[in-house]
């Protein structure tokens, strides 16, 4: 008897793939129905990529000049109306729906469960704490609406092929106007997107520069593969801060990583341990991060990445 | 102005957490406790607000046990005029949090509530956003950089797609990543001094907080390990492996 509204992040006018992780969490609680709510200015192009998503019932839409913006305390009114009738509601545990999704939970008087990484039953879930060092099991009242983050590195998304039906619904909240959106300010980058490559080469304070980061920059384009880095690069100005992988940046788990000059922190492992295929160069042999890679080369990674990006 | 800083003690960042062997939970006897590392950041930015003058006071809250109080004397210490201590014995939940530090606001109205964007403990980053909704204002969360113009905060959030820039009207509640400053270290002499600061102490209980049904955790585990990997001794035999299993 699960009904469930999943609510879509996007950017620029493009769905982002959470968006499909999630709906892969949904099924995963064995749902009657699934929902994908866009909240947009014009939804329309968004909605249609939604509609495609395996699995979706319904795309629900509201048109509205102050949702262009994703403002959490604009957007959660709205969603808290649409989920009367829904069991659960869930968006992906990005930076947007981490902003979002706890308004939505106070609006609705529930505890919210964070960064869903497994489903028992339709109210018991696994999440991660203390950065992923404890994996505990919750379990949310049974009579009151399920809030929900999903870990988006736990789930894959679900593949194309469905065509939902698309309908706009009214989302006449009184919404607040003492928020307002200035600027985004965004890296330009060619290379694939950091939470949904399949390949990535991360680069730590080892580096020592922003200009000697420039091989690693090489090396994952020879590779095809996206670019990260550890808190110290990031703090250190080599690179912007939304290539950050841990428990306070991004959360990955791409087929192959690559962490080179990178040491290995708690905070650091807790945003790779679900990676495929980890690979540690570092010159340390003693570097936490060996403990958990499954090939590691010790050496001076100025010699070993030129090598290594003619080899391939 | 006032500003309220939510401060929780939490297991320091550096202590790698047991699991206990029956599921029950995790090992927090004899384990080393500090500020919140996102908390320390908050505190710092009032702190900061409070020395160019855009604020009177900063007051550090904090909801947890009787022995809480050295922490707060931290706070203290570290710069803050007075401190609050809602003691429970039980570890609450980020409704209840949200709910608590609303009735602190209702009594404070601090111009500005920080907190940081996440406890390293629950690691659940809502209680910021809870109180924000609860209260009817504005949120700023993930915030690596401040301005206050008069009225309104202008503030640079760190969001997956880069730096997102927002304009807030105040009272607002604004939430820390950790570029947003570097905490300063605590003297001695301003630790002796942080004994004289007021700490007032309010049983939850008192408060009047309505009771939440709130989540139950049925069981603790460890984290699946990892095979153990090995270690290759040049580039070509990297090179081998991962062409083996079809990465390169």
């Amino acid at each position: 008897m699960s009904k469930i509204l999943v609510i879509a992040e996007h950017l620029n006018g493009k769905l982002n793939s959470a968006t499909s992780r999630c709906v892969t969490c949904a099924n995963a609680i064995k749902a009657d129905s699934i929902d994908v709510l866009v909240l947009a200015d014009a939804p329309e192009a968004i909605a249609a990529e939604a509609a495609q998503i395996a699995g979706v019932s319904k795309v629900l839409t509201i048109a509205n000049a102050a949702n262009a913006h994703a403002l959490a305390q604009v957007l959660a009114p709205q969603i808290a109306k649409v989920a009367a009738g829904y069991t659960h509601v869930l968006a992906p545990s990005t930076t947007f729906g981490k902003d979002l999704l706890p308004c939505v939970a106070a609006l609705l008087g529930v505890a919210q469960v964070s960064d869903v990484m497994a489903v028992e039953d339709s109210h018991t879930f696994k999440r991660p704490i203390y950065a992923g060092n404890a994996i505990i099991t919750v379990k949310a009242p049974a009579d009151q609406t399920v809030v929900a983050t999903v870990r988006t590195a736990s789930w894959p998304t679900t593949g194309n092929g469905g065509s939902a039906s698309v309908e706009p619904v009214a989302g006449d909240a009184a919404l607040p106007t003492h928020t307002r959106f200035v600027e985004l300010q965004q890296g330009k980058s060619d290379r694939p997107d950091l939470q949904s490559a399949r390949k990535v080469v991360s680069g730590g304070r080892a580096l020592g520069s922003s200009d000697a980061f420039s091989i690693i920059y090489s090396l994952a384009d020879r590779m095809g593969a996206a670019v990260g880095a550890s808190r110290a690069a990031v703090d250190a100005g080599y690179v912007p801060n939304e290539l950050q992988v841990g428990q306070t940046g991004k959360i990955i788990s791409p087929d192959l990583y690559v962490a080179i000059g990178i040491s290995g922190a708690i905070q650091h492992l807790t945003g790779i341990k679900d990676a495929g295929t980890i690979v540690a160069i570092n010159k340390d042999g003693d570097a936490p991060i060996f403990e958990i890679a499954d090939y590691g080369l010790v050496g001076d990674l100025f010699q070993i990445i030129p090598e290594l990006e003619k080899s391939l | 102005m006032k500003i309220l800083v939510a401060y929780k003690r939490v297991v320091d960042y550096n202590v790698r957490i047991q699991v206990r062997p029956d599921g029950s939970g995790v090992v927090t006897e004899g384990v080393k406790l500090s500020a919140n590392p996102f908390d320390d950041i908050a505190l710092e930015e009032a702190l900061r607000l409070r020395d160019k003058g855009l604020a009177t006071e900063v007051i550090v809250a904090t909801i947890g046990p009787a022995d809480c109080q050295a922490h707060l004397r931290n706070g203290l210490a570290m710069g803050a005029n007075r401190a609050i201590h809602v003691v429970s014995d039980e570890a609450v939940q980020p409704l209840t949090a949200a709910r608590v530090l609303l009735k602190l606001v209702e009594k404070e109205q601090p111009g500005i509530v920080i907190l940081g964007k996440q406890a390293i403990d629950d690691d659940a980053s809502q209680t910021g956003q809870m109180l924000a909704t609860l209260w009817g204002r504005p949120q700023a969360t993930f915030a690596s950089k401040v301005e206050i113009n008069g009225e309104t905060a202008r503030v640079t959030r760190e969001v997956d797609a880069g730096l997102e820039v927002l304009d807030v009207d105040l009272p607002a509640v604004i939430t820390t990543d950790l570029r947003l400053n570097e905490p300063r270290f605590i003297k001695l002499p301003d630790i002796m001094k942080a004994k004289s600061k007021p700490m007032e102490t309010i049983a939850i209980a008192d408060l009047g907080v309505p009771a939440a049904a709130l989540l139950t955790t049925t069981h603790y585990a460890p984290p699946a390990k990892r095979s153990k990997g090995v270690m290759v001794k040049d580039v070509a035999e990297l090179v081998a492996a991962l062409k083996s299993k079809g990465l390169a």
